[in-house]
């Protein structure tokens, strides 16, 4: 025996100071503190010593051997902090690259328009019908009092089917389910919306298109007035549009008397003039009015006993106003780049 | 419809800014659409439409000409001194050549340095600025301007002329400015139609009372026989009035200049003095009037006084009317007729033959009331739309017919010289009926939901000119005017009142009415909850025309000879198709029959700069009725009609990579039948249907043994698969794999079940096992199974398919599935030995039922 305890112990944590590895770390432990290391060897020597050493030796050999494990746990610690500091900062991801989108689809911007129309006159009490969509003249005009030849007529230019002589038509506008709903509903008061596509003979062009959705209302009861048509447009301007102002003014329309057009502050300019809204501040929202007499006798209701109001809406129209989109072509465009904004 | 507010003053006048004047009369329901303002400043921002150039005060003047002398240097050019009352006359050089040298006293309208005008030698309009300059060496800093410089009209070959009475010196903007108010004339306003209809609206709105002609109340009637016309009517109620007035040896000349300005701003072209007097009568006072050259009438009538019988045509007969077109008859319109024939088309355009020309000397001046509805129908039959008319064609009150003729007559012995026969030929066998009224606080209170006291409804209904004739505390007895013919219930009072107090007025209430019985809309929920679970599936929703032409549908039956039976014929019936009577284009001739054809155009106008499509479409085929087809929501009334049916279908189109390229690897490969069928699994498992079955078809549209239809218990509603390469090429769609299929939305709707039984989860450890059985090519998977379900019993917790072989080893014509069996019991620890018999006895099944050999496992 050359080396003393104390050299050993020099020696073991001169070696250690360098080790930053985990595999060396192993081999040192085994080297130094492993059962047949050089501490246990270090043990193996005490009973070559004189008694009255024993003693002594044996004590500085315990202090080794814990000094040396202590070496160890801290190197261990420090190794893998040293790691898991380097793992941190290794390979940094470049953040701004594209992330994995799923492959999600979309629902149609006019079906989403509808929706949140469903949902809001829903939350007032109105459910919903749909009706159809070839119609008679019967039901489309003349029970609407809209008699053949009437000069209204010209506010619908109208598909007409073929071979019926104009009786049968596509319906230009979703009004002609009034007369559908009252004839279910009679003699229950009716609070619904008519949804559904019409169809109107125009040139089409970023205006106009010859297919649009149209979403109708109806109200009958035996105590509605023109107070609670502006309260019930109000709110739902108020839940479609937000916290704006909203204004009635003389329209019309041969099933209402009177009817109004409902217009709120524009989006965009707040009411100063821009584009969108003509440089009047005023976007145009719906017509509406009450139930003409005629047409609630139509339905089956006595309007002596019954009143009511109707509107109507178009849901390409408001979701053009909210998106700011300026030709109305998109809609049946369908085209993704479109499509895919929504 | 065009009102210049210089012309509304003859006969209101305008208290309010225009704007605010615009917005009042826009609220009562007289919308107006535009402002045009001309040569006055416009209160809104640049470049909107209505604002035009003002005409500055300190510049532009109304002057004189004092001499007109030849330009030095070139011969085309003129030099001319102009006074307007300031200063020493200005000089400047011109190339007007509707002034000659030597003229001189004309009023011209003078620019001076600096003035902004629209450039008269650009198309459009142009401002610009008169700078000092000289034209061919001489100075030239102010301008005789041109119409098209003023913005009045594009005319620039001459300078204007003004009247000889134009007041020199005035401001041009006090002179000629106007605003034009245009106006949006809805059915309900057939009153409206004129001048002194808005003016009437206005003096409502404002508290004012019109200022009408003289005369105008006059209720003149004359006799149907006169010494120089007869007027004989067939059927009042196409013709309830026809007066005519005889106007001698006029002067046919232009209009002067006012009434020249007057019909340009209202939207007319000026031709000679009598027709345009007919034209401002119409304009100015509502009444269509029409001028026959009477001479041309006496020829005729072999010189006699002619006899004017108004009657409907008879079949096929023609006359060539003033836009120089022969025009062809029938029944239903009503001609102006002599002993010749026709003369006239009523109230919508003149003969040739009869028509005022530069030679008349006798007018016979027409003044007559038609049926609308007869008028409606020429106009729109003989595409001959006029002012004359759209104004005959809503209504004009009868009782006002020969007001108008009087005062064009006066204004013929004014302008034109001629002098007015005193009688009026006047046939009126149908007089206007004038309702009476009987009007409520209670029904004011009620629809409108106000209360108005009837003093207030009193004032209300006379500033309209109703007359009150009968008021008690809580009702009232009304006479509309008489050039009212649009009123005739209580709710149209209701209408008058409401636009005169104010709609702002009324307060907002909610419904207090009691809530109808709520019953939900299923079928539209249902409707709903499919596009989420396909939206959940990653498509796109579309939504295509409903119209489409049947080369079109037929373009999904590769060859023209696979006619099909059912279930082939979902989704290509063999119906009639519904057409339409005036389709916008031949390609939108016919209501669809399936989405499909639509939504590969969509498809193929995306993949032009898109190399993937996943869409779906939920909407509307339209079916003409076969014997027995009912419609469960008909009414009564639509029994005459057999109208089609409406049903329900949905549409999906995949194509292109299952995954999008990312710069990360992706699944990029092309999307086939499989992808399609996880989407129909993924929505019936979605919306709860059961008792789905997938069975392989034959289908025209789709590639062989890549086809496959959806069965609910014994009926097919939909197909499904690959699209068929020949219908592929007729869309012209990229090489790959199409996956189309149609579903009827209607059927699978009815068979979801809302209230599907939740399954229990066990507590206890899965067992798991994998076998793989070969089995002949021709055995379905679906059948395997199915086998190894129903064998399993409730203790096969789940069987997935992992890996389906072919090739070597295996012989040919077998193919190897392979499954994972998952085991477990929802009440016990299921043993080895259990789920091993369990292993044992679906093998053996197989081995029984199709044949099947135990691979491995």
């Amino acid at each position: 025996m050359n080396e003393s305890a104390h050299e050993l112990q020099a020696r073991a944590l001169a070696q250690l100071d360098s080790i930053w590895d985990n595999a060396q770390l192993n081999a040192w432990r085994i080297e130094y503190i492993g059962r047949k290391g050089a501490v246990n060897t270090l043990f193996e020597q005490i009973n070559t010593l004189p008694k009255e050493e024993r003693g002594a030796f044996g004590k500085t050999a315990n202090e080794v051997k814990t000094t040396l494990e202590n070496a160890f746990h801290a190197r261990e610690g420090a190794i893998k902090q040293r790691e898991l500091s380097e793992a941190l900062e290794a390979e940094p991801l470049d953040v701004t690259l594209p992330g994995r989108r799923p492959a999600r689809g979309r629902i149609h911007p006019a079906t989403q328009t509808l929706r949140e129309i469903y949902k809001i006159f829903g939350e007032m009490g109105f459910q919903v019908y749909r009706t159809r969509q070839v119609e008679t003249d019967l039901v489309n005009f003349q029970l609407l009092n809209i008699p053949e030849h009437h000069p209204a007529r010209d506010n619908w230019s109208t598909f007409y089917v073929a071979g019926s002589d104009q009786r049968v038509l596509l319906r230009p506008h979703t009004s002609p389910g009034q007369i559908r709903v009252m004839r279910e509903n009679f003699p229950n008061p009716i609070r619904a919306i008519l949804p559904g596509l019409c169809y109107r003979y125009e040139q089409i062009s970023a205006r106009y298109e010859i297919q649009f959705n149209q979403v109708e209302g109806l109200v009958v009861g035996h105590h509605i007035t023109f107070g609670d048509l502006k309260g019930t447009l109000t709110e739902f301007a108020r839940r479609m549009f937000g916290e704006r102002p909203v204004r009635f003014y003389a329209d019309h329309f041969p099933f209402t008397e009177p009817s109004a057009q409902m217009d709120v502050k524009c989006i965009i300019c707040e009411g100063a003039g821009c584009a969108l809204c003509k440089y009047t501040g005023w976007l145009e929202i719906l017509g509406s009015g009450m139930v003409h007499p005629t047409v609630l006798r139509n339905g089956g209701y006595d309007p002596d006993v019954w009143s009511g109001f109707a509107f109507g809406m178009g849901p390409e129209r408001i979701t053009m106003l909210k998106h700011g989109i300026t030709d109305i072509r998109y809609f049946w465009g369908n085209d993704l780049r479109f499509l895919e904004q929504f | 419809m065009k009102v210049p507010v210089s012309w509304l003053q003859d006969f209101v006048d305008i208290t309010l800014p225009i704007s605010e004047l615009a917005e009042k009369l826009t609220f009562s329901g007289l919308e107006v659409e535009d402002l045009e303002y001309i040569g006055i400043a416009s209160p809104f921002q640049e470049g909107i439409k209505g604002t035009s150039l003002a005409w500055d005060r300190d510049k532009i003047f109304v002057a004189q000409l004092v001499e007109t002398l030849p330009h030095p240097n070139a011969d085309r050019l003129k030099i001319v001194r102009v006074e307007y009352g300031r200063g020493e006359p200005v000089q400047m050089v011109t190339g007007a050549p509707n002034i000659q040298i030597g003229d001189a006293g004309q009023k011209v309208v003078l620019a001076l340095e600096g003035s902004r005008l629209y450039d008269g030698h650009k198309e459009g309009r142009e401002i610009m600025t008169l700078k000092k300059s000289k034209i061919r060496g001489v100075e030239s800093s102010s301008m005789v301007c041109s119409e098209k410089e003023l913005g009045i009209s594009e005319e620039h070959e001459g300078i204007i002329i003004l009247p000889a009475d134009a007041p020199v010196g005035t401001p041009l903007a006090d002179y000629l400015g106007d605003v034009v108010l245009d106006i949006k004339i809805n059915p309900n306003f057939a009153r409206a139609q004129s001048v002194l209809g808005v003016a009437r609206q206005i003096a409502a709105l404002t508290g004012q009372a019109v200022r009408l002609p003289q005369h105008w109340n006059t209720q003149e009637v004359g006799a149907p026989k006169t010494d120089f016309v007869s007027i004989e009517i067939a059927d009042p109620k196409l013709c309830p009035r026809f007066s005519a007035l005889l106007i001698r040896n006029v002067e046919i000349k232009s209009s002067p200049y006012w009434m020249q300005v007057r019909l340009l701003r209202a939207g007319m072209r000026p031709i000679n003095n009598v027709v345009d007097i007919t034209n401002y009568v119409m304009l100015g006072y509502g009444k269509p009037l029409h001028a026959f050259d009477y001479d041309a009438l006496v020829a005729r009538a072999n010189g006699n006084a002619p006899t004017i019988h108004v009657r409907p045509a008879r079949e096929g007969e023609t006359m060539q009317t003033l836009d120089g077109q022969m025009r062809a008859f029938s029944a239903h319109d009503i001609l102006v007729t002599d002993a010749q024939g026709p003369v006239g088309i009523g109230g919508i355009m003149g003969g040739s033959e009869t028509e005022v020309s530069d030679n008349t000397k006798n007018v016979l001046l027409e003044s007559a009331i038609f049926d609308f509805i007869s008028i409606r129908r020429t106009t729109q039959e003989q595409k001959l739309p006029s002012e004359a008319a759209t104004r005959f064609g809503r209504g004009i009150p009868s009782s006002q017919n020969v007001a108008p003729a009087r005062l064009a007559a006066d204004l013929m012995r004014q302008l034109a010289n001629g002098s007015v026969h005193p009688a009026l030929a006047d046939n009126y066998p149908l007089p206007q009926m004038v309702p009476t009224i009987h009007v409520t606080t209670h029904e004011v209170k009620r629809i409108l939901g106000i209360e108005l006291a009837p003093t207030e409804i009193e004032r209300i209904l006379q500033s309209l000119d109703f007359e009150i004739n009968e008021a008690s505390a809580d009702a009232l007895r009304v006479t509309p005017p008489d050039y009212r013919t649009d009123v005739d219930g209580a709710d149209d009072v209701l209408e008058e009142i409401i636009s005169i107090h104010g709609y702002d007025k009324i307060p907002s209430t909610l419904i207090a009415d009691a809530l109808p019985p709520l019953k939900g809309n299923d079928a539209l929920e249902q409707e709903e909850a499919a596009r989420d679970v396909l939206v959940d599936a990653g498509l796109q929703e579309i939504v295509t025309l409903s119209f489409t032409y049947p080369a079109h549908e037929a373009s999904l039956r590769p060859t023209s000879n696979s006619e099909t039976g059912s279930p082939q014929d979902f989704p290509l019936p063999a119906r009639p198709y519904v057409e339409i009577a005036n389709p916008i284009s031949p390609e939108r001739s016919v209501l669809r029959q399936t989405l499909l054809p639509n939504m590969l155009d969509i498809a193929a106008s995306n993949l032009r700069y898109a190399n993937r499509a996943a869409f779906f479409e939920i909407g509307n085929v339209f079916l003409t009725r076969r014997a027995g087809e009912n419609d469960s929501r008909e009414l009564p009334e639509d029994q005459a009609f057999s109208l089609p049916l409406e049903p329900r279908r949905l549409a999906i189109i995949l194509t292109g990579p299952r995954a999008r390229a990312t710069w990360q690897p992706a699944d990029t490969t092309p999307m086939d039948f499989f992808d399609l069928k996880g989407i129909v699994e993924d929505m019936l498992a979605g919306l709860h249907v059961r008792d789905a079955d997938f069975t392989p078809i034959a289908h025209p549209m789709l590639f062989p043994g890549r086809a496959a239809a959806l069965c609910i218990g014994d009926s097919t509603v939909g197909v499904f698969g690959e699209l068929h390469p020949l219908v592929r090429a007729n869309w012209a769609l990229p090489e790959h794999a199409v996956l189309v299929g149609e579903f009827d939305l209607d059927a699978i709707l009815a068979r979801t079940d809302a209230r599907f039984i939740v399954k229990p989860i066990s507590r206890y450890p899965v067992i798991v096992q994998d076998i793989a059985v070969l089995v002949d090519e021709q055995v379905e998977a679906a059948r395997v199974q199915a086998l190894i379900v129903q064998t399993g019993g409730a203790l096969l917790n789940s069987v997935k398919l992992f890996d389906v072989y072919r090739g070597a080893p295996l012989p040919s014509g077998k193919k190897s599935l392979a499954y994972t069996l998952t085991f477990q019991a929802l009440d016990h620890v299921l043993s080895d030995v259990e789920a091993g018999k369990l292993r044992e006895k679906i093998v053996r099944r197989l081995e029984r039922e199709v044949g099947a050999e135990l691979r491995s496992g």
